[in-house]
């Protein structure tokens, strides 16, 4: 977890009885070892095989669906390390892109106000969901279960109302769509290559979420949180409040990733993120994340999507067929899971 | 270089202990769970409380804790009728609590718990940040002047013996301004030389002014490191002696229901032939 100086008092006698915890272990035990080697070794994989790949322009083209789902996987890393799944994540991407088209376009708003609206129902939803958790001490899986099809219902339904159809668009009419497109949507020329801005803001969150998860009060309450909450408490940790921002956070990232896909594709399917809230938790896992809560990075989990990204272009890139994507993802979980288990089981055997 | 044993600044009255019990009880629905318990706390000192399984003494740690009222009978701190509604309170009053499970997330690393709930920042506004340098410093120096010697601040809780967790906990409650450390059991899971590095601690604590609460049902531990000793048995006192007033072999006695000792060594004596 800490970036650990290495201060070790050398001077002391070190207790004999003790096995080198040299440099190696000690990245050994870091959560996003286990992604980084699998993001190289899949690279590596694909690289060799295929040109595309490794060319720039391959290169930009999967680090976009790495990006949207990265600023999500970091959101839902930072609330599993809290201890608790979001299940309702994926399709609170459909509902605030959803609420953007259909504010701008039905109600003929500036698409910054319906970008704000979005925001405003996603934190709301955020809240209800951490509320509701702390509230009753029920698991966050069966409740944010509840909320998903919940909101899966309430997307089409609304959108059905509102729009006659299962598709709201005409976004690029909307007045402001540029300054929005600029933000959410642009693209630029990194060495020859078209990159989405989506991967800017992919890095960027990636870095605050680090910040905060290891040099903030906040951060040290999250894994507080996530590994022992009756002793957080005991000991003045703010858990409710803390799970409250978690949740809260998580739909922030959803506004956002939602934002994106309505500005990139002016129209937006009432259909829209449902499935996605497992591939996010996927990422996490792969990132280093306990399914227990208390110990993960954000930066892990955004390795875990870019595993993810690079195994989706890189098998239509080999020509496989793209039925093996999923064969591919699975497997790759299993082995993080796996390997997160031996770090658990090292970090928490008590020497008596 | 530890700070020599300083006497109270804080109580208004030298001379009153810092936390004193008279006449104590408290009542589970029908069973009495502890009656007429009077001992009392002084800074530098350690009382400890003794008692066989059944004895009361969670019960007295719960009244201390702020985790249950008394039901009936007073606790006076510095002198002054305390009554305290939630373990939060008790603590604001200087009376920090080192339950068996010691509050510690085995995941983190040493000096993250040790400032859990109340690290230190640096920085304004969003810039406020965790004092990571700091807190690491602090722990490392709040721990050597206990005289605990730990490898690396960094490694994780959950790595450490059961001892060295007891430790570190003692020394984040004294760290932080407990003025009375009550201690749950702190031997209780541990090897006999465990045991000793735990009472090691108990003794710095006591040294830097600290008022000691030791409960245990060892007379072995308790002994060596007490200056006053409550025998609890079966919800009653059976004395609350000052040192020079018993030893070691009388404590056992007491403990263990006296008389029913001397028939049980009776019983397993030898015939004589």
């Amino acid at each position: 977890m800490g970036t650990g100086e290495a201060g070790e008092p050398s001077t002391r006698r070190a207790d004999e009885r003790l096995t080198a915890a040299g440099p190696l272990r000690r990245l050994l035990v870091r959560p996003e070892l286990g992604a980084l080697v699998g993001a190289v070794a899949v690279f590596t994989f694909f690289a060799v095989q295929s040109e595309v790949f490794r060319s720039a322009r391959g290169i930009a083209n999967w680090l976009d669906p790495a990006s949207t789902l990265g600023i999500m996987a970091v959101a839902v890393a930072l609330l599993m390390i809290g201890g608790h799944f979001d299940l309702s994540a994926g399709v609170m991407t459909g509902t605030t892109a959803l609420t953007v088209a259909i504010v701008a376009v039905e109600f003929e708003q500036n698409i910054w106000v319906a970008i704000g609206i979005s925001l405003g129902v996603a934190l709301l939803i955020g809240f209800f969901n951490g509320w509701l958790v702390t509230r009753t001490g029920l698991p966050s899986f069966i409740i944010t279960l509840g909320t998903f099809l919940m909101l899966q219902g309430l997307n089409l339904g609304l959108t059905k109302l509102l729009t006659g159809t299962v598709t709201a668009g005409g976004l690029a009419s909307a007045p402001g769509f540029g300054s929005a497109e600029w933000v959410f949507a642009s693209r630029m020329t990194i060495l020859g290559a078209e990159v989405r801005v989506a991967v800017l803001w992919w890095v960027l969150f990636t870095a605050l979420a680090t910040w905060v998860l290891l040099r903030t009060r906040f951060g040290n309450w999250v894994f507080a949180t996530g590994g022992d909450e009756v002793a957080a408490r005991n000991v003045g940790v703010p858990a409710r409040r803390t799970t409250i921002t978690l949740f809260m956070t998580t739909a922030a990232a959803a506004w956002f990733v939602g934002t994106t896909l309505a500005v990139r594709l002016t129209s937006v399917q009432a259909n829209t993120g449902i499935g996605q809230e497992l591939i996010y938790i996927v990422a996490a896992v792969i990132g280093g994340c306990l399914l227990t809560g208390g110990f993960g990075s954000a930066i892990g989990a955004s390795l875990g999507a870019l595993v993810f990204g690079m195994t989706l272009l890189g098998i239509p890139y080999l020509r496989w067929d793209a039925d093996w994507f999923y064969f591919f993802l699975g497997a790759m979980l299993l082995l993080a899971v796996l390997a997160n288990r031996l770090v658990r089981r090292s970090a928490e055997a008590a020497r008596r | 270089m530890n700070p020599p044993p300083t006497p109270p600044v804080t109580a208004p009255d030298p001379a009153a202990p810092l936390l004193e019990l008279r006449g104590v009880g408290k009542d589970y629905g029908s069973v009495i769970a502890l009656d007429g318990i009077s001992t009392s706390v002084r800074a530098g000192e350690v009382t400890c409380v003794l008692g066989d399984n059944g004895a009361g003494k969670s019960t007295l740690i719960k009244i201390l804790a702020g985790v249950h009222r008394a039901d009936r009978g007073q606790l006076l701190l510095d002198g002054r009728p305390a009554d305290f509604g939630s373990p939060r309170e008790a603590l604001d009053a200087g009376i920090a609590t080192v339950h068996q499970d010691l509050a510690m997330i085995p995941l983190m690393a040493i000096w993250r718990n040790f400032f859990l709930g109340a690290e230190p920042t640096r920085g304004r506004g969003p810039f406020r940040r965790f004092d990571a340098a700091r807190a690491k410093e602090i722990t490392r120096r709040e721990l050597a002047a206990m005289g605990i010697d730990l490898r690396d601040p960094d490694q994780p809780v959950g790595t450490l013996s059961g001892g060295e967790r007891q430790s570190v906990a003692i020394a984040r409650a004294v760290h932080f301004g407990a003025r009375v450390l009550i201690l749950d059991e702190p031997t209780s899971a541990l090897g006999v030389r465990q045991a000793g590095v735990v009472l090691r601690y108990v003794a710095q604590a006591r040294d830097r002014g600290v008022g000691v609460v030791l409960i245990t049902h060892n007379p072995h531990h308790a002994h060596p490191v007490g200056d006053r000793f409550l025998v609890l048995n079966r919800g009653r006192s059976l004395g609350s002696f000052a040192k020079a007033d018993v030893s070691r072999d009388e404590l056992t006695r007491l403990m263990a229901g006296g008389a029913e000792l001397d028939q049980l060594a009776h019983e397993l004596e030898r015939p004589s032939t």
